[in-house]
């Protein structure tokens, strides 16, 4: 086994994902699957590679650099437009800090 | 008008003689609206839109100003591209109410060309998934033939554009998502170079492998709507500042003598009858004076395992925005903080996300990172290396798109593992960012459409549009 049913419940809470209890036994079988597929990058030699984070082209090194001009931002009431619950210009969310 | 067999050309030579621009955005919408009960392929229309964007180019007309290399073509755009005041779901539960503030910058240019943007296409939550399976708005249906799957996870954008409701389309691609649907409904498709499109607007799978691209029913049209879309965007740093050829202009150049090369890795697991196909489409290429080599790519059988790691890694993190504040949607269940992320995210989430999310967090979580994320970055590295070695002695890559043509309904959407492993020859040149399309190569004997890919080294899209316009005036594999 790749990965167990307590190891599926703490990645969900690392993921704020509340998931049913068959969907913990569902994941575990498939992220057992699918990592034991991955394993197979065991077989392949990257001594010296350097990690690929992104995909680089030739340019200057401050080619995707714009000038420093001010542009108007989103107004308040658009950024709030699509707000699940908001109020007095500001996103609400449930109280975080007890009185 | 007959707006299913339209081509971009065709439109410019039509307005202001045989239709106005209104009257093609009146036809395109009233059509593509009695043909979705059909497919599915939209989930909504926007029909104000259109006609005022109609109503701008036919003023144009008559006052004798250029309307635009796009002016009056209907488009339809996949829904994980912002669009200004028009709902854009991301094919998701969670962004159901969701209407964007701002345009993404590859929509302002083709508007600007004189673009008609006729509805919003269905596609797989957030852009995960090979079948259009994983829409929260339910699957698209092949229009070629109703009881198979259209590709994903751009499914409704091919979809539209092989039923004719739209000229050309735009979809997004992170591992084949333009490419596979492309194939599998018989148009063609194009994931330009890494960096080549603005993805300003494009909501974030995997950034450092989305990509924005053309849909069309010929290769011209494709090279003519990923020219208006190109080019460097001040609002996306990964925009890469390089020119934009006349594409339309290669097209129509000479193929012989370029030297292509057929990855030996990519023909091993096909069907016999992709096989085919694909063994038929390199022998046009050869008659048109293409000389054909065989080449091998080492390090393809990894690319699955890598793709999967470094894609989900991604999204673990790029999806962490849904967290019922911003986006619209929140739980019932919201009593504390804590509560309102996990079951925004739980009620939210359909199945193909949370296992994504899932599987990146751990791929990145406490003592897995070098086993897991960083080796899979220096296999990406691999991998990109075995392309910039093939090109030193071939001017292009040609392959198959997928191992088999457009599978059944259902077939595949109770194993994950074999989904994933389908995108094979289209994760390859995802990972290293090079600029790849479909074009048709002839259909099985049931009448799917097999799709031949042809791959370039970075920001040389007109190579790959010369062979592929050269491939289809010789009428494929036909």
């Amino acid at each position: 086994m790749k990965i167990t049913e307590k190891e599926v419940r703490y990645v969900a809470g690392l993921a704020n994902l509340h998931l049913t209890d068959a969907e913990v036994k569902r994941f575990e079988a498939d992220l057992d699957e699918i990592l034991t597929h991955i394993d197979k990058l065991n077989e392949i030699d990257t001594t010296d590679v350097e990690p690929m984070s992104q995909v680089l082209y030739a340019t200057e090194e401050t080619a995707t650099l714009r000038a420093d001009v001010p542009v108007p931002p989103l107004s308040n009431q658009d950024a709030l437009a699509n707000a699940a619950r908001s109020g007095a210009g500001y996103f609400r969310v449930p109280k975080v800090i007890e009185r | 008008m007959q707006v299913s067999s339209l081509t971009i050309d065709a439109v410019r030579r039509g307005l202001g003689r045989e239709f106005s621009a209104t009257e093609l955005a009146t036809e395109a919408l009233r059509f593509a609206e009695a043909e979705n009960a059909k497919t599915n392929a939209y989930l909504r229309f926007s029909p104000e839109r259109a006609l005022a964007a109609a109503k701008a180019v036919d003023e144009k007309l008559a006052r004798g100003v250029d309307p635009g290399p796009l002016a009056g073509v209907p488009v339809a755009i996949k829904d994980v591209i912002l669009t200004k005041g028009l709902t854009t779901t991301c094919g998701s539960r969670l962004l159901e109410h969701y209407v964007p503030p701002y345009d993404a910058t590859a929509v302002v240019r083709l508007e600007q060309a004189g673009g008609i943007l006729i509805g919003k296409t269905n596609c797989d939550e957030f852009a995960m998934g090979s079948s259009n399976e994983n829409s929260a708005f339910g699957p698209v249906r092949n229009p070629l033939a109703l009881d198979r799957v259209p590709g994903g996870s751009s499914g409704g954008s091919a979809a539209a554009v092989t039923q004719g409701t739209a000229v050309v389309a735009l979809g997004s691609d992170t591992g084949g998502s333009i490419r596979q649907p492309a194939s599998f409904c018989g148009v063609v498709g194009v994931t330009p170079t890494y960096g080549r499109v603005s993805r300003y607007g494009l909501t974030a799978f995997a950034s450092s492998l989305d990509h924005i691209g053309p849909f069309a029913r010929n290769v011209k049209d494709a090279a003519v709507l990923l020219e208006t879309i190109a080019g460097r965007d001040p609002c996306d740093a990964t925009s890469a500042d390089a020119p934009v050829p006349d594409y339309t202009v290669s097209i129509d150049g000479r193929v012989n003598g370029l030297k292509l090369g057929l990855p030996r890795e990519y023909l091993k697991d096909l069907t016999s009858e992709t096989g085919d196909l694909i063994a038929r489409g390199v022998a046009v290429l050869e008659k048109l004076g293409c000389e054909v080599h065989e080449i091998s790519l080492p390090a393809t059988d990894y690319a699955i395992a890598s793709y999967y790691i470094i894609a989900t890694a991604e999204a673990s993190s790029n999806l962490a925005r849904y967290d019922g504040v911003r986006y619209s949607t929140r739980s019932e269940h919201s009593e504390t903080l804590a509560d309102m992320y996990r079951y925004t995210r739980g009620e939210g989430f359909g199945a193909e996300c949370k296992r994504r999310i899932m599987l990146g967090t751990y791929v990145l979580s406490h003592g897995y990172y070098d086993a897991y994320y960083l080796k899979a970055q220096k296999v990406r590295a691999l991998i990109a290396r075995g392309f910039t070695e093939a090109f030193r002695s071939v001017d292009a890559i040609v392959a198959p798109v997928s191992p088999f043509p457009a599978f059944r309904l259902g077939e595949k959407v109770e194993d994950p593992l074999a989904m994933y492993l389908s995108d094979i020859y289209t994760i390859t040149g995802s990972l290293a960012g090079i600029p790849c399309m479909s074009v048709p190569c002839g259909r099985t004997a049931e009448g799917l459409p097999v799709g031949m890919q042809i791959l370039t080294k970075h920001f040389d899209e007109s190579t790959m549009f010369r062979l592929a316009g050269a491939f289809e005036k010789a009428g494929g594999a036909d």
